[in-house]
């Protein structure tokens, strides 16, 4: 596959390009990478995502596509090795279940913790933590939510482990609490341990200090 | 399939549940349809779908299946011989479940809002709601190619995502004395809706609109403004 037939447009410290080049890497598929200078969108990417006008954008052979959970099963659906959902329709529904959960309910309270302050902050840790526990029960029991191999919910999901230990570590709350959600807990470890999935993670200092910048503004913003 | 094998669990106003029941109806799928009451939630109900306790619930055999959009996926990979309610192309697919995200994320929140609004929030919301049925005119344009509906000759997974919200686009328009589906500005949509609605799969699960306008009053009396219990 040449490499100019796949290409992500992408930035450096979203957690969202990381998914997708999460399944690029698992897939083994090679692609040229655009970085966004998010400041200063470029016209490709006003082009490639009108509606949004945002990062990740997959382009494969000159067809667009933006939205990280739709670029995922685009990519499942056109590369077969090393497959992210299960064949099973019904395992399929949980997979999509618990994604969609992980987006809508566990995202954007921990993204509410970061940026807020006072007692917004605080409600918004006590829900993520909430939802966060509910996320352990989509587990199952497993290592991985897709089994003893990586699927679709934990490159949807895992990110979230260093987001929500760098958010609780900027902000002094602890949203992942290995007492009461042990096997998340385990799970986003474990999951930070695989290989490709830690070949791509972007460098933690640098995230740190990104993060650190970004909680500076947003607090700033919402006073 | 026996009948009951086939459960959902819904309401009759609910959109959400309109999307499984059309995409049962477009398998022919036989289904119980068991009704919940409005303001409180079955022991079925908290067991199948202990995360949200909404409905609808899709249950088959005993599995249960939750989220409207994961719902019809599922119909649509099970029952293989009826007709395909998301295209078999790869990229169509993927520009299938992106509108139907970009509904449910953006379009729809931002309509539910505007009867609560008001001032330049109302303004601000209604106008996005405009932006967002631009769009999808032109994004009609380009996917029907001519035919009736986003999936072409027959129904697909655009036109279950947004045909079911027109009922409640309607309530708002009438409640909320706001054009939103404009002729002159989407005349395309407006013959797509006239055609999704008169569809075999769709007639008998499209609640009245007026039936919907006494049950959204009866709804802002009773909760003030709190979202009424569905997904």
């Amino acid at each position: 596959m040449a490499e100019e037939s796949v290409k992500l447009l992408g930035y450096w410290g979203s957690p969202f390009a990381l998914r997708v080049k999460w399944a690029l890497k698992l897939k083994g598929i090679q692609y040229h990478y655009v970085e966004e200078d998010l400041p200063n969108k470029s016209p490709m990417l006003l082009q490639y995502n009108p509606v949004y006008k945002k990062i990740p954008v997959l382009v494969h052979d000159d067809k667009p596509l933006a939205e990280s959970l739709v670029i995922l099963e685009y990519i499942d659906e056109e590369w077969k090795q090393n497959p992210l959902l299960p064949i099973d329709p019904y395992e399929r529904a949980k997979a999509r279940f618990w994604a969609k959960f992980a987006d809508d309910k566990c995202v954007p309270p921990v993204m509410a913790a970061f940026s807020k302050k006072g007692e917004e902050q605080e409600r918004a840790a006590k829900e993520a933590r909430e939802n966060l526990k509910t996320l352990e029960s989509g587990l199952e029991g497993k290592r991985f939510f897709g089994g003893e191999t990586i699927g679709f919910v934990d490159i949807a999901a895992g990110w979230i482990g260093c987001w929500a230990r760098m958010t609780g570590e900027i902000i002094g709350i602890n949203l992942i609490d290995a007492e009461t959600m042990p096997l998340l807990d385990a799970w986003f470890q474990d999951f930070l341990e695989v290989p490709f999935i830690k070949e791509c993670m972007p460098p933690q200092d640098k995230l740190l200090e990104h993060n650190k910048e970004f909680h500076k503004i947003l607090t700033a913003a919402s006073t | 399939m026996a009948k009951n094998d086939v459960k959902l669990l819904g309401v009759w106003a609910s959109p959400f549940v309109m999307r499984a029941r059309i995409s049962l109806n477009i398998k022919s799928v036989n289904y119980e349809f068991l009704e919940e009451t409005v303001g409180s939630k079955s022991e079925l109900l908290l067991q199948s779908n202990p995360v949200h306790k909404k409905v609808p619930v899709l249950i088959h055999g005993d599995k249960p299946i939750c989220e409207s959009l994961v719902i019809v996926q599922y119909i649509d990979e099970v029952w293989t011989s009826g007709p395909s309610i998301l295209s078999t192309d790869h990229y169509d697919r993927a520009i299938q479940r992106f509108w139907a995200a970009y509904l449910d994320d953006k379009w729809f929140p931002a309509m539910r809002r505007i009867r609560g609004a008001q001032g330049e929030e109302r303004q601000e919301l209604v106008d996005q709601v405009v932006e967002g049925l631009a769009l999808l005119e032109e994004a009609f344009g380009k996917y029907s190619k001519g035919k009736a509906f986003f999936g072409g000759d027959q129904i697909g997974f655009i036109d279950i995502a947004f045909g079911s919200l027109l009922g409640w686009l309607r309530v708002t328009e009438k409640l909320g004395e706001v054009k939103l589906l404009d002729e002159a500005k989407t005349p395309g949509l407006v013959k797509w809706a006239e055609s999704f609605c008169a569809d075999t799969a769709v007639k008998s699960v499209m609640p009245e609109t007026e039936k919907l306008i006494e049950f959204s009053k009866l709804l802002m009396a009773k909760m003030k403004g709190a979202p009424p219990p569905k997904n």
